[in-house]
């Protein structure tokens, strides 16, 4: 996979979490991640076609999106409740249609499919190709957050 | 021309948080009448039996069952719907996509992630 694609992604993450959730973040420095366990305590995945074929998700710490789903609701939050999932799963559609408008100035048309939202500790994300998974985890300062993308090229 | 905002809203997405937050924003608009839907077959059911009365839609793209974008082709294509203002807010951004709302009718296009003034700004223009 080109390292150059993971940019939009960090992009789109920042915008929209700075949009909706009027936070922050952080990127910290990307690697190649190796194993399927996630990183945080709930997960979306969004299975992506077209040109080529791969994933992007994103997985947060709970206290993390707990503090994020507050904000974008104007509202507390204090459990992992079937909002905050859903939440999870409208923050990855936002991030992944932001970094596809910009893929496709970069000459790659995607198209998404619905996210998913996988919960629990040691939860495992599969991404839908045996491509590499390159990871960026962020900082806010609510707790950590990772994305995590993989494409077949 | 200001907006009206006795007019009755039908926010249509398959997801819950955005239809809240949709509402929480259009309540900060001055909005008070709020309608929602989980896809477009859904909200066409509500806009043909005319009950509740509907006097503006904002649809998400991406949904099951029925799309944003053939729930808008659906309401241009209705004799009594056709003339409903219809803002698509979508995380899909592609050229392709933006056209082929626009060339469906839609009143306004707004792309997610978004602020509320650029929401209220989106809808002025609606109705300017």
């Amino acid at each position: 996979m080109d390292a150059k694609l993971i940019n939009p992604f960090v992009k789109a993450t920042l915008n929209v979490l700075k949009t909706m959730a009027f936070l922050d973040v952080e990127p910290k420095q990307p690697y190649l991640k190796k194993d399927i366990k996630a990183k945080g305590d709930v997960s979306s995945v969004i299975g992506l076609s077209g040109e080529t074929s791969g994933t992007i998700s994103v997985s947060f710490m709970e206290p993390c999106i707990l503090s994020i789903v507050s904000n974008m609701f104007g509202e507390k939050m204090t459990e992992l409740n079937e909002e905050v999932m859903d939440a999870v799963g409208e923050i990855a559609n936002m991030i992944s249609g932001q970094a596809r408008q910009d893929l496709e100035n970069m000459g790659k048309v995607l198209y998404a499919a619905i996210p998913t939202v996988i919960s629990g500790k040691d939860h495992t994300i599969s991404h839908m190709t045996t491509a590499p998974i390159m990871a960026v985890p962020f900082h806010t300062e609510y707790g950590n957050f990772t994305i995590e993308v993989c494409f077949e090229d | 021309m200001p907006l009206d905002l006795s007019m009755s809203v039908l926010v249509v997405d398959d997801f819950l948080t955005m239809r809240r937050i949709l509402k929480n924003i259009l309540k900060q608009v001055g909005y008070s009448t709020m309608h929602e839907a989980e896809d477009g077959a859904q909200a066409l059911d509500i806009l043909k039996a005319g009950e509740p009365k509907i006097d503006l839609v904002i649809a998400d793209w991406n949904m099951p069952k029925m799309t944003g974008i053939e729930l808008l082709k659906a309401i241009r294509a209705d004799a009594q719907l056709k003339d409903m203002p219809v803002v698509m807010v979508t995380a899909e951004a592609q050229k392709s996509r933006v056209l082929e709302a626009v060339q469906a009718g839609v009143s306004n296009y707004i792309v997610k992630p978004f602020t509320a003034e650029t929401i209220k700004a989106k809808l002025e223009q609606v109705f300017k």
